[in-house]
């Protein structure tokens, strides 16, 4: 009981400190301010940075999450050398672990709808690549086996081009040019957004079969590979290394494999790396808003050594003197801390919008940010305020 | 006979200046009873303010003994000494001394801040003590917005609030006319009659005389005399 009711008068008095520590703040608003810039600077460039590179790091995972789940990919640079035939790529089927793929013949190709026309990437491909490559049918149906088989005129758009083409319309059951000659639609592709400096949704998707017949190529250029999962995902590459290494001895500079989960991977370290580079520098200028306010808090103590001396002679113990120009500093830090929070939050909002940066909130990172300037306030403010602390009351009573 | 407020054995300071030692103070000794007024007098830099400060403990002596009510100040620590300065002690000084960026009241209260006093309690008696001096109208007013006189008295109140036995007032008129001085005196002399202990420094005779004891400080000791009117005691 007592307890409480000490602990109760000690807020109290606390609160009553933090009201003074505010007036002797705004005592002196300007200089108080350019203390405060350095912590504001430091607190916001913290939350921006962090902002922007957790912004970036969301969205190079969601764009590596988007080629497709458990991924290899094979990719052919030079298709004079490696002739790698549809017959070939279906031999990777036999791998254990491989749960399906699809092989891929790619080209450019003008698609024309009246007066309309467009070029697009063509993907020449099975109906695997649906599941494989985790596309979405927003209208009709994806590519099937039957239309690879009978080598059937038909397309699936994606979202970029049957926009192009058919505008609001509903592009599934008319009829399209590609490269002059007559295309049906049977189904348009979900958005994806872009992917790594292209487009996704600017293509065409022709059965595999009819694309080899239309640019006039057979060999595949670029093969997924899907795995059974994640675990097994590394043997399955050396699995296909090997097998390609079989298949064109000596030519490893003409074909790539990659695996998404190292490129996923490669990309978080690279942004992490970024953040705490980012942050570390932000945390640099934090520090320096710290010195600024312990530089300040020094000047502050000597100016008011006479109020120290008569705060002393009517009773003032040195905790209280300390206590006082501790609460003064951590007031003055967290306020900045909080004016940088919002500064912080503004101009990350201003970036997004203006430029299109991906930025990413947390209230942790404020949290934190917070606490830190807090925590710059009472670490710059203990030796400034155990200066004053430890005056001679009579010294600090003539001092002018 | 009842023990003093405040007895003093062969108090001695020094001051070092370049190669000069300085005896401020050399075995001066000093009984103080309990309701006495007391006007210390001498010439500038004789030492009064030092001795004032002694008193006030404010300074620790060089050597000699110090009993203020019963305790010896020597064997105390600062945090110890803060307490009987927060308790014993209120402090009026020549300029006023009073914290610029609070207002009347608030310098009022600051004793009973730092002695814990809860917030309305702490009011409730600064107002109380604006209202002995004749302030209470000037309680919001910072001390900028005061004349001199009345930032005096605002003084006196912030030395009586926490209600000290012993008022130490060093030259509290020095820089006041002598009509508002003699107010201010007026006031000391009332709270002489509810009781308290006051000694006042001072340079002006009209002063020292409303005082019931005067002392002399010259050249490091201490001299009784009696005062021209009031207050016959015996010198030590
Ligand atoms: N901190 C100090 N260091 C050195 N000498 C000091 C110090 N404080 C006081 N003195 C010296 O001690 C002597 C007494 O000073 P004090 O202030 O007590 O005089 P005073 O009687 O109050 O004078 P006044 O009437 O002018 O206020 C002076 O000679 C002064 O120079
Ligand atoms: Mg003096």
């Amino acid at each position: 009981m007592d307890i409480y009711l000490k602990a109760g008068v000690i807020s109290l008095e606390f609160l009553q400190s933090i009201k003074m520590a505010m007036r002797s703040i705004q005592g002196n608003k300007l200089r108080s301010f350019l203390t405060m810039l350095g912590i504001i600077i430091g607190v916001s460039s913290v939350i921006v940075l962090i902002s922007i590179g957790q912004g970036s790091s969301k969205a190079v995972t969601e764009q590596i999450n988007q080629l497709g789940t458990n991924l290899l990919t094979v990719n052919v640079m030079n298709s004079d050398i490696v002739k790698l035939t549809v017959e070939d790529a279906e031999k990777f089927r036999k791998i254990a672990g491989v749960k399906d793929l699809a092989p891929v013949v790619s080209g450019r190709v003008n698609v024309r709808n009246g007066n309309t026309s467009t070029q697009v990437s063509l993907i020449g491909t099975t109906a695997s690549y649906e599941t494989v490559r985790d596309v979405q049918v927003n209208q009709g149906r994806f590519l099937s086996d039957i239309d690879v088989d009978y080598r059937q005129k038909i397309a699936v758009l994606g979202a970029n081009t049957a926009q192009t083409l058919f505008g609001i319309d509903n592009p599934v059951g008319q009829y399209i040019q590609v490269d002059g000659t007559s295309f049906k639609v049977v189904g348009v592709l979900a958005s994806k957004g872009g992917s790594m400096g292209q487009s996704g949704d600017d293509v065409i998707l022709l059965p595999l079969s009819t694309a080899q017949r239309l640019i006039k190529n057979t060999n595949v250029q670029t093969l997924y590979i899907q795995g059974k999962n994640a675990e097994q995902l590394d043997w399955v590459m050396a699995e296909v290394e090997r097998t390609l290494m079989r298949m064109f001895p000596d030519h490893q500079d003409s074909y790539s494999v990659f695996n998404q989960q190292d490129l996923m991977d490669t990309m978080s370290s690279v942004t992490s790396t970024m953040t705490m580079m980012l942050g570390g520098i932000a945390g640099i200028s934090l520090l320096v808003g710290g010195i600024g306010i312990m530089n300040i808090m020094l000047v502050s103590v000597s100016e008011r050594t006479r109020e120290i001396g008569i705060r002393k002679a009517i009773g003032a113990k040195r905790k209280d003197i300390l206590l006082q120009f501790l609460i003064e500093a951590s007031v003055l830090s967290a306020f900045g801390g909080v004016i940088g929070i919002a500064l912080g939050l503004a101009v990350g909002q201003v970036l997004s919008k203006a430029i299109g940066l991906s930025v990413s909130y947390s209230v942790s990172v404020s949290l934190v940010a917070f606490l830190f300037s807090l925590a710059v306030g009472i670490v710059f403010g203990v030796f400034p305020a155990s200066k004053a602390a430890k005056l001679d009351p009579i010294r600090a009573l003539r001092y002018d | 006979m009842t023990t003093p407020i405040i007895e003093i054995e062969n108090m001695t300071k020094t001051y070092q200046l370049g190669g000069d030692v300085v005896h401020v103070l050399s075995n001066v000794s000093l009984r103080i009873e309990k309701g006495d007024f007391l006007a210390i007098v001498g010439p500038s830099g004789s030492g009064k303010s030092t001795f004032m400060n002694m008193l006030g403990c404010l300074d620790r002596p060089d050597s000699g003994s110090y009993f203020l009510d019963g305790r010896e100040i020597a064997r105390l620590n600062d945090n110890e000494l803060a307490v009987i300065r927060n308790e014993k002690i209120g402090f009026i000084f020549q300029n006023f001394y009073l914290l610029p960026r609070l207002t009347a009241l608030e310098n009022v209260e600051l004793p009973l801040l730092y002695r814990g006093v809860k917030t309305k309690e702490r009011q409730k008696k600064a107002y109380e003590c604006l209202e002995q001096v004749g302030l209470l109208e000037r309680a919001h007013h910072l001390p900028s917005q005061l004349s001199g006189g009345q930032q005096q008295r605002v003084a006196i109140a912030r030395a009586l609030v926490g209600n000290p036995p012993i008022l130490l007032a060093d030259e509290p008129t020095g820089a006041l006319d002598s009509k508002t001085s003699q107010e201010i005196i007026n006031i000391m002399k009332g709270l002489n009659e509810q009781g308290h202990t006051i000694i006042i420094i001072t340079h002006d005779w009209e002063v020292a005389k409303q005082a019931k004891r005067i002392v002399r400080i010259q050249d490091g000791h201490l001299f009784e005399s009696r005062g021209d009117l009031v207050g016959i005691s015996s010198v030590d």
